[in-house]
């Protein structure tokens, strides 16, 4: 199992509802749905994704995040899940917004732009890092927006909205200390 | 070529004084429905799948004829190993009333008379073609569908099914559909019409044994043609080609290859087609409106069916947009509705010929169904 998702399936209780926003080829939801006993609907973009989701029995919609939560009325799921999408849409304002408005909770993976691999390649190297998280190139990146675990934590405390729990990867493992410096991806579990 | 043949069977219910009341109140019967069935329905009768034909179809959806040219209009999607699969499913097709492949409608002969009912024959809705269909299923002795699939036309009568006999359908496939007939739509439908009746063999109606409107015909069909193909899809198959010549004509003979083709279309269209079920059936397809004009939402209340909604990006004629509307309402109320959008250049014309895709998405939604029912 991907160590995101170890993460955020023990933020789930069993028998709740999510909704995964770019859920992809549906990995995610369909242990989401056997692990935990959820109802699970994903959103995505891809068309090949799709197929994989429904070949894995898991309710999807074809669209973007930036639009598809509208068609959902408030607080309709317990968790709304945001991995490794937020920096790829339009106006994540919105959608973190949108989210915690259908959503009792969300939970949101970003991949820390600000960490030390990242840190130091700008600093000695003078280019826009690569890392195991960012792996794109500054011509290909899907990455809209480039956001730290601490400039995460600010929009939220910005907004009023509460940090359940955070979770900071590096590599295979949790750290428990130095998030911002140390881990490549980070997972909140967030609500208003 | 085929090993074994396909047959159409026929079901005739009621007779009077118990025919069937239409949604305008007129009494309609005896009625005969056409239908054809694939594979093998089970034990506890949990794996029969009821797919709906489209405008000009038949209940020959799949399988070979004997001497046919041509195996059904399905074919490619129902088969064993197929999206819809023989091997595991009970398949059933039947021509809808109104049609004219089997099934009573306007050129069919009315026992009252003797005569082919023209425009006697009463005007029917998509909520009656559906409704006929009950009396199959119950005949065929099944409770409960583990699907109701259709294209086009056969999507609006899958959608209305879902809705009417929510109790009697595990699941539901729309392809390339709406929930109503929009103003470009039913523009489309009249000028295909006023072609067919402004031809003077048409004779209102009466034209049985005698000279047929063929003329009128072959224009609708080549008008309804071009709304099946997107732009794109013509131009990659015809562009500016020529017919038969090098250098074009400069006369009102047919110069380029997309006018002989729409001609021959519309031409072989007059053999296998009565102008009369044109009309009855592209006016039912005109007055349908799940919504009644305000609330889709509503529409769908308390439905358990679960959902796959499939639309193509090149068709114009059935824009993606209006299942999107669908998709929206159905998750307003809490229903499992999976939607997909497919990449294709094909137009509306993509539910018959864009296969990869959809037999994908229909094979795994379907496996997916019957695992929770089939034992």
């Amino acid at each position: 199992m991907r160590i995101d998702h170890k993460y955020i399936l023990e933020m789930i209780e069993p028998n709740s509802r999510v909704l995964d926003l770019g859920c992809g080829d549906g990995e995610l939801l369909s242990l989401v749905m056997k692990e935990k006993n959820c109802r699970a609907a994903g959103i995505e973009i891809d068309e090949k994704a799709i197929y994989k989701c429904v070949e894995r029995g898991v309710t999807v919609s074809h669209g973007d995040i930036d639009s598809g939560l509208a068609d959902y009325s408030d607080k309709r799921f317990d968790y709304v899940i945001l991995n490794e999408s937020l920096q790829e849409v339009l106006d994540p304002e919105k959608v973190i917004t949108e989210a915690l408005r259908v959503g009792k909770k969300a939970i949101v993976g970003i991949p820390n732009f600000c960490n030390l691999n990242a840190r130091l390649q700008i600093f000695f190297l003078g280019r826009v890092p690569v890392t195991e998280s960012l792996p794109y190139k500054w011509y290909n990146t899907p990455n809209l927006r480039f956001l730290s675990i601490k400039d995460f934590r600010d929009f939220c405390a910005e907004r009023s909205i509460s940090v359940e729990r955070e979770c900071a990867i590096a590599g295979q493992k949790e750290i428990l200390f130095a998030h911002n410096l140390l881990s490549d991806i980070a997972i909140f579990l967030i609500h208003k | 070529m085929p090993t074994q043949y396909v047959e159409t069977q026929y079901f005739t219910f009621g007779h009077p004084p118990n025919e069937l009341v239409l949604k305008s109140g007129i009494k309609l019967g005896p009625i005969t429905l056409a239908y054809e069935t694939y594979g093998q329905l089970n034990a506890d009768k949990s794996n029969a799948i009821l797919i709906f034909h489209a405008l000009t179809g038949d209940a020959n959806a799949a399988g070979w004829h004997k001497d046919a040219k041509a195996p059904g209009w399905w074919d490619e999607m129902i088969g064993p190993g197929r999206a819809f699969d023989t091997d595991k499913y009970f398949i059933i097709c039947a021509n809808c009333i109104g049609g004219c492949k089997g099934s009573t409608g306007p050129s069919s002969v009315n026992p009252a008379t003797g005569k082919p009912y023209g425009l006697s024959f009463p005007v029917i809705t998509i909520e009656d073609m559906v409704i006929s269909q009950k009396y199959l299923i119950d005949h065929l002795g099944i409770k409960k569908l583990l699907a109701a699939s259709g294209g086009s036309m056969g999507g609006l009568m899958a959608l209305e099914w879902s809705v009417r006999f929510p109790d009697t359908l595990e699941s539901a496939i729309l392809i390339a559909t709406n929930y109503k007939h929009t103003a470009q739509q039913i523009a489309l439908h009249e000028v295909a019409r006023q072609a067919i009746m402004s031809d003077p063999n048409w004779n209102k109606g009466d034209y049985y044994g005698k000279e047929l409107p063929a003329q009128g015909m072959s224009v609708s069909r080549m008008i309804a043609h071009i709304t099946y193909m997107s732009e794109r899809s013509m131009e990659e198959k015809f562009g500016r080609k020529l017919q038969d010549k090098e250098k074009v004509g400069y006369d009102f003979s047919h110069d380029f290859e997309v006018e002989s083709y729409l001609k021959y279309r519309g031409a072989s269209f007059v053999q296998r087609f009565d102008a009369n079920s044109y009309l009855y059936l592209s006016k039912a397809l005109d007055y349908f409106d799940l919504s009644e004009g305000t609330d889709l939402v509503g529409a769908f209340k308390n439905l358990k069916t679960k959902f796959l909604i499939v639309t193509f990006t090149s068709d114009w004629l059935y824009p993606s947009y209006q299942s999107k509307d669908i998709v929206k309402a159905m998750k307003a109320n809490d229903i499992d509705v999976s939607f997909i959008e497919i990449e294709t250049s094909y137009g509306h014309d993509s539910f018959l010929v864009e296969i990869e895709g959809q037999s994908k998405m229909v094979s795994h939604f379907l496996n997916n169904v019957a695992k929770k029912v089939i034992k």
